[in-house]
């Protein structure tokens, strides 16, 4: 197993604080970080067709906003506390798509923040966070 | 607040007599137009008796001919469609790009329309039982058109500046010609078939829509609306305005999600009924045999059932016409045919699935009681098998006809769009103009009888065929190539399964 820890954001104030203790985490063990970014995305929707014909654009500017207003600025913070980075956007369903890539990336940990939603919503639609400990190969780490 | 509405009601209760004759004259206007434009496309050869359409023959030779072509694709194509939808072939690192799954929603969600409830009646009403089993036949082959359609649609669409697609026959047929070395021809195919597109979007996808769907609100309404046909016409072009021309996603979002469920909805009640039928179905299954190949009962026998099952299942599941292929062009996948594949799966659920349920329905009910709709046709028929056994069924079937009918229109709006851009550009204004037009068709639809609607939009639809299939022939080959290609990439594992 290597000594990468994948650090997943999506620019909430949870994801902040994931990535403050990632890099306490990386510093110590002196670990690379899979900086990761999952546009929330199903195969499995329904669209009209003129949504279908604007999806690659649509897909590219996703990923471009992902980038440079989330990945980017975090992506930099690690690097200015000295840590190895390697980034990461893609589409999909968010749980199962970080499982993928941390077996893809052979990583030793997976570190998340906590959104915090509770009552109804998580009851209905589960959390990623939750889902993920479910399921994970690896220690999941949930920064409250 | 209370007294402005008081006085729009009023207002409406006064004008209501003066309007009631707008649906009169627009009818006037129509038939006259109607007749005139079915009897050039349905051109009719007398074969044994019965009246033959050459326009229906040549779809069905088509099929047939695509079918024994690409070696019955139609069968042996059907599990490796089912794993493509799944997903199985689909790279995760390029997710977020239209998925195989969701083209084919979305080419399902144009077909399935108002003709799976009422074409399926009119068809059982004019052919009689036997008709059903020549819809399913024509299913069957249709996929087979759809396959070759579909192939073409992604392998020469049209990638524009600003990274959106456009795609369909009329890009098939220009380019493809193109490649084979005959590009005035193709050139001339295309434009043929965008102007019919355009034109024949405001019947199939829209007036026959729109008109069905105030049938059924209607008869729920006991009667209430007669006369108001421009009333909700109005409502329902202006709820089409606020979508494709106000850009109000929520609406048409709302309706992609919801219309799935209505279909499954509408099959389970539908399984339901004919279970509760059970003691007439086998009856109406021999029925649905015998008259397929004596006509009982049926103008031109036999082959008159054939004539009219192939005629509703070309119109319900739009294989042959290339609509469908615009809606699948836009699919992420560097192997064109594996859309084809995917899109062969659309007669199958729309034909197959949902108008064989349809016909059982019906038949189960014409078995227990002959006399079970009255002098209803169409879409009332069909909510009158259902009221059988639920008599509070008419008003959901009235809902779900009513959102099938929204969808489709949806759909159908941007196909024609497509048929218009590729005429005159992509330009704002441009688009502006044919989309105003399919909303002044959608209120028109509701203001005339189902007749002459049925036979404007049959015949438009029908015509475009002419160019499509004509196109397919010449393009098969390459199709064929590319088919051959992609078996030969499986059996050598360069193409694999994601799926462990």
């Amino acid at each position: 197993m290597s000594n990468t820890v994948l650090l997943a954001v999506d620019g909430s104030d949870g994801s902040h604080r994931a990535t403050a203790h990632a890099i306490a985490r990386a510093k110590l063990g002196g670990s690379k970080i899979l900086l990761t970014y999952v546009i929330e995305w199903s195969a499995y929707s329904f669209n009209t067709p003129e949504e279908n014909a604007q999806r690659h654009k649509r897909r590219e500017q996703e990923i471009e906003r992902a980038t440079t207003s989330v990945v980017g600025p975090a992506a930099d913070r690690l690097r200015d506390a000295g840590i190895e980075v390697e980034t990461v956007v893609q589409h999909g369903p968010p749980a199962e798509t970080l499982i993928r890539l941390a077996k893809e990336h052979d990583v030793a940990q997976i570190v998340i923040g906590r959104r915090g939603e509770s009552g109804i919503k998580s009851l209905i639609f589960g959390s990623v966070a939750g889902n993920l400990i479910q399921t994970s190969p690896v220690p999941v780490v949930v920064v409250p | 607040m209370k007294r402005v509405l008081m006085s729009l009601v009023a207002l409406i209760l006064f004008t209501l007599p003066a309007t009631a004759g707008i649906d009169e004259t627009i009818n006037d206007i129509t038939k006259p137009l109607a007749s005139f434009i079915g009897s050039v496309v349905f051109v009719k050869i007398p074969l044994f008796g019965a009246q033959l359409p050459i326009v229906v023959l040549w779809l069905v030779i088509g099929a047939v001919f695509f079918t024994v072509y690409m070696g019955f694709i139609n069968l042996r194509g059907f599990g490796h469609a089912i794993k493509l939808v799944r997903g199985d072939y689909a790279d995760p690192n390029s997710s977020g790009e239209v998925s195989h799954f969701q083209a084919l929603a979305t080419a399902v969600s144009g077909t399935v329309g108002i003709g799976n409830i009422g074409g399926v009646a009119v068809a059982v009403t004019v052919g009689g039982a036997g008709a059903t089993f020549w819809l399913i036949v024509a299913g069957l082959l249709g996929m087979s058109t759809k396959f070759v359609e579909c192939t073409l649609g992604v392998k020469y669409r049209l990638e524009n500046e600003d990274g959106s697609v456009s795609g369909g026959p009329m890009y098939y047929l220009d380019k493809g010609f193109n490649e084979i070395g005959k590009p005035g021809l193709g050139r001339f195919l295309g434009v043929f078939y965008a102007v019919g597109i355009c034109i024949g979007a405001l019947g199939i996808g829209n007036m026959f829509q729109s008109n069905q769907a105030y049938v059924q609100l209607n008869t729920v309404a006991n009667g209430a609306l007669d006369g108001l046909g421009w009333l909700v016409g109005l409502i329902l072009a202006a709820v089409v305005f606020a979508v494709i021309i106000g850009g109000i996603k929520s609406i048409a979002r709302v309706t992609e999600k919801v219309v799935p469920f209505m279909a499954v909805f509408y099959c389970v009640f539908a399984i339901i009924v004919i279970l509760m039928n059970f003691p007439a179905l086998p009856q109406a299954i021999s029925n649905i045999f015998t008259g397929a190949f004596t006509g009982e009962g049926v103008a031109g026998g036999a082959l008159g059932a054939l004539i009219i099952g192939f005629q509703r299942a070309v119109f319900s599941n739009e294989a042959g016409i290339g609509s469908a292929s615009i809606a699948h062009s836009a699919v992420k996948t560097s192997e064109p045919v594996t859309e084809g594949y995917v899109s062969l799966l659309e007669p199958f659920i729309d034909t197959i699935v949902i108008c064989t349920i349809t016909a059982l329905v019906i038949g189960t009910s014409q078995v227990a009681d002959p006399n079970f709709a009255g002098d209803a046709t169409g879409v009332a028929m069909t909510s009158a098998a259902f009221e059988r056994q639920f008599s509070w069924f008419p008003t959901p079937l009235a809902i779900a006809a009513l959102l099938f009918a929204f969808s489709t229109m949806i759909s159908w709006s941007y196909y024609g769009l497509k048929g218009w851009t590729y005429l005159f550009g992509e330009g704002e204004g441009s688009q502006m103009v044919y989309k105003v037009i399919f909303c002044v068709f959608v209120a028109l639809g509701c203001m005339v009888q189902l007749g002459p609607i049925l036979d404007i939009s049959d015949a438009l639809v029908f015509l475009i065929c002419v160019p499509n299939i004509l196109g397919l022939y010449f393009l098969a080959p390459i199709v064929k190539r590319e088919m051959k290609k992609y078996q030969a990439k499986l059996d050598s594992g360069e193409i694999k399964s994601f799926r462990h």
